[in-house]
């Protein structure tokens, strides 16, 4: 799909895209490369993916990487229960032991796990391997060998390749250095803080029925936010949030009721520090700016 | 397309172009970005260059400087980014920074003999024009130390730059890390690779199973590497110990453990990667930009508060052991400092200030950045003798 036509259809869903993360997208699903997206916590990286799949008409299969996730939880299990089960039930019946064996180590008794399952679709799902820098290393260098052969070995089944291959999508907050083998694999795409335009954009596709006046302020309140100094710089979410709250307090204007904005900040600021920082008076002096 | 004559090898010209300038490419990204540039009959140059940016860049560093480069090949447009590696004739001319005199002491020499910037003086006078001052650089080196030598008495560390002197401070530095290294923890973690089976485990996960022992869980105690941040102060008034400093930090980038380094003045910039670099002349090249503006004045908070903002998220966990080592000379606002480590304080373990002067019988910490850095401490320590560095030992075996 030209990348144009994908920016296009990702809008139709309320997901604005710019140039670049469209041909990124575009490019993975072309050349069949897994994409790693970068950026801070809550520009909307994870967003994609699910938007993705319904723009493809298709399913999300989530991996959510944590410390010390492995292969099982991963890739497959054995169901025990089922195959004990199964050994119980064939006790009195006439079959023979590798008979027995044979039957319990088949594809029924087999979990299949977010990996195994993402490449045995018939229609290729998205597969989302969400804050990768959370995992070990190790499941890095083997996350790597799935991703460039698409096939997985099972001991006792042989080895499964893959029907489709997926469109993965791999997240990064930055909170380890990737490897250089997987950033190679990979393409690569940083994603950025919205600015002004596209996040009103972004506001108005989330809720259409907000005032113009007020999105606009909301909007530049927030961008002018994020170049104060903050422990946590509010993502494209809390904007929304934000505006949610805005609207629900049925507020007209910024500059109406200074006290009720300020009290509404908890949207924006996840910190007590920030929470600190960002007094009245800077209040103020950014909605000055807006108004 | 925006360009004419054969296009794989301007594409070749392309990739070596950003592999000169960092990017860890090789010739399957050349092939992958024919392949692309075939697949698609774009119209115009913009669309190539959103899709080789997604294609060749490897991080946000390459990210964001790929346009320039880009720009810089197909239109020409004079911008001259430094290339690491073999530098071409005239790559000298280009910045005329300070000369790298303090880093010849540190890093020991390159293997080849004809490498950038470490050229022996004395007979080989067949220099041509661009390596004349290369030559001249060398010199101002071999000066420096020759004058140093002279001073060898006085025992501050300020005087002593020997090569002898520099590698004792290095093996005192390894001893430390070592020290440091892991410290075993007493917890048991449930490990696939551990060496003792987790009884409580195993029988809770074979419930299902009837009972009968058929995983077994293993259990370890996790290793804790202790992670080092190092932040160095190579402002003016530290230039005579930085030298110093700089062969200590070398000394704990050892293999015993994790450490980052960081050199700030006016600005804090990142070294460990140049510091790791194994080519060494390609690591003088990089820590000479890298030490640009050096010896000027010093902003501790300012640096603080970048690090804190830039690096800390992902350098420093609970494990980690930040040292500090600066005179606590500062031209900034003294209240940022304290701000700053505060804010540095509570995201890692420990807080060690190494201060040169404390070694000096009359010091007190009287320098403002010093004395409103001081409540945020951990450990206070001189470090203007090879003995005061050398009896870190046991408090950082400690902490």
């Amino acid at each position: 799909m030209k990348h144009k036509d994908l920016q296009q259809r990702l809008a139709d869903t309320g997901y604005i895209a710019d140039e670049g993360l469209a041909m990124a997208l575009s490019l993975a699903m072309t050349l069949e490369r897994s994409l790693l997206l970068e950026g801070e916590a809550g520009v909307g990286k994870t967003e994609i993916a699910k938007v993705l799949a319904q723009v493809m008409d298709t399913d999300l299969i989530r991996l959510q990487c944590y410390e010390g996730l492995d292969a099982n939880a991963a890739l497959y299990e054995w169901n025990y229960q089922r195959q004990l089960l199964a050994i119980k039930v064939r006790e009195g019946a006439d079959m023979s032991a590798d008979d027995v064996e044979t039957h319990i180590f088949s594809e029924p008794f087999l979990l299949r796990r977010p990996l195994l399952e993402a490449i045995s679709r018939d229609k290729p799902p998205v597969l989302l391997i969400d804050e990768i820098d959370r995992a070990d290393e190790e499941f890095e260098a083997y996350l790597l060998e799935i991703l460039s052969d698409f096939q997985v070995t099972v001991p006792e089944l042989g080895t499964i390749a893959a029907r489709t291959i997926p469109y993965v999508i791999l997240t990064s907050n930055g909170t380890r250095e990737l490897s250089d083998a997987l950033r190679r694999r990979c393409l690569y795409s940083y994603v950025d803080y919205p600015d002004a335009a596209k996040e009103l954009r972004i506001v108005k596709a989330h809720m259409p029925d907000i005032d113009a006046a007020l999105a606009q302020q909301i909007v530049g309140f927030v961008q002018s936010l994020r170049r104060e100094t903050l422990e946590k710089t509010p993502g494209i979410a809390e904007s929304l949030d934000w505006a949610a709250a805005l609207t629900g307090l049925a507020v007209k204007a910024l500059a109406d009721d200074p006290e009720t904005i300020c009290a509404s900040l908890v949207c924006l600021l996840k910190t007590e520090a920030d929470i600190k920082s960002i007094t009245g008076e800077v209040t103020a002096r950014l909605i000055g700016k807006v108004a | 397309m925006a360009m004419p004559a054969p296009p794989s090898e301007q594409i070749s010209g392309f990739i070596a172009h950003l592999r000169l300038n960092g990017f860890p490419i090789g010739p399957a990204e050349t092939m992958d970005a024919l392949k692309l540039l075939d697949r698609m009959d774009w119209p115009q140059a913009g669309n190539a260059r959103l899709g080789l940016k997604t294609m060749l860049s490897a991080d946000k560093a390459s990210w964001d400087i790929f346009d320039t480069l880009f720009d810089a090949y197909w239109f020409g447009h004079g911008v001259k980014t430094v290339a690491f590696g073999n530098p071409g004739p005239g790559h000298d001319r280009r910045r005329e920074a300070k000369p790298p005199s303090l880093w010849h002491n540190v890093l020991p020499p390159p293997e080849a003999p004809g490498g950038p910037q470490t050229r022996d003086i004395g007979p080989d006078d067949d220099d041509d024009d661009d390596d004349d001052d290369r030559g001249a650089r060398g010199r101002a080196t071999q000066k420096i130390q020759a004058s140093t030598r002279d001073a060898l008495s006085r025992t501050d560390i300020s005087r002593i730059v020997s090569p002898d002197d520099i590698r004792a401070v290095e093996q005192t530095a390894e001893r430390l890390a070592r020290a440091m290294r892991d410290r075993l923890s007493r917890r048991w973690n449930p490990s696939p690779r551990g060496r003792v089976i987790d009884m409580r485990r195993t029988i809770r996960a074979n419930l299902s199973k009837g009972g009968d022992p058929f995983d077994l869980v293993h259990r370890k105690r996790p290793d804790r590497p202790v992670n080092l941040i190092v932040m160095l102060d190579v402002s003016g008034s530290m230039q005579s110990y930085s030298r110093l400093f700089m062969a200590f930090l070398r000394g704990l980038m050892g293999p015993w453990m994790k450490v980052d380094a960081y050199l700030f003045h006016t600005r804090l910039v990142r070294i460990t990667e140049a510091l790791a670099d194994r080519d060494h002349g390609r690591a003088m090249e990089r820590l000479t930009l890298l030490a640009e503006g050096f010896g000027g004045g010093t902003r501790i908070g300012h640096c603080l508060g970048v690090f804190n903002e830039h690096y800390a998220k992902a350098a420093i966990n609970s494990r980690s052991v930040v040292i500090i080592m600066s005179d606590g000379y500062d031209t900034g606002e003294p209240a940022a400092i304290a701000t700053q480590l505060a804010r540095l304080k509570k995201r890692a373990r420990r807080l060690v200030w190494l201060n040169p002067l404390a070694g000096w019988d009359s010091y007190e910490p009287i320098a403002r950045g010093m004395a409103e850095a001081l409540p945020h401490i951990d450990l206070f320590r001189p470090a203007n003798t090879l003995q005061a560095l050398a009896m870190l030992e046991p408090d950082l075996a400690r902490l």
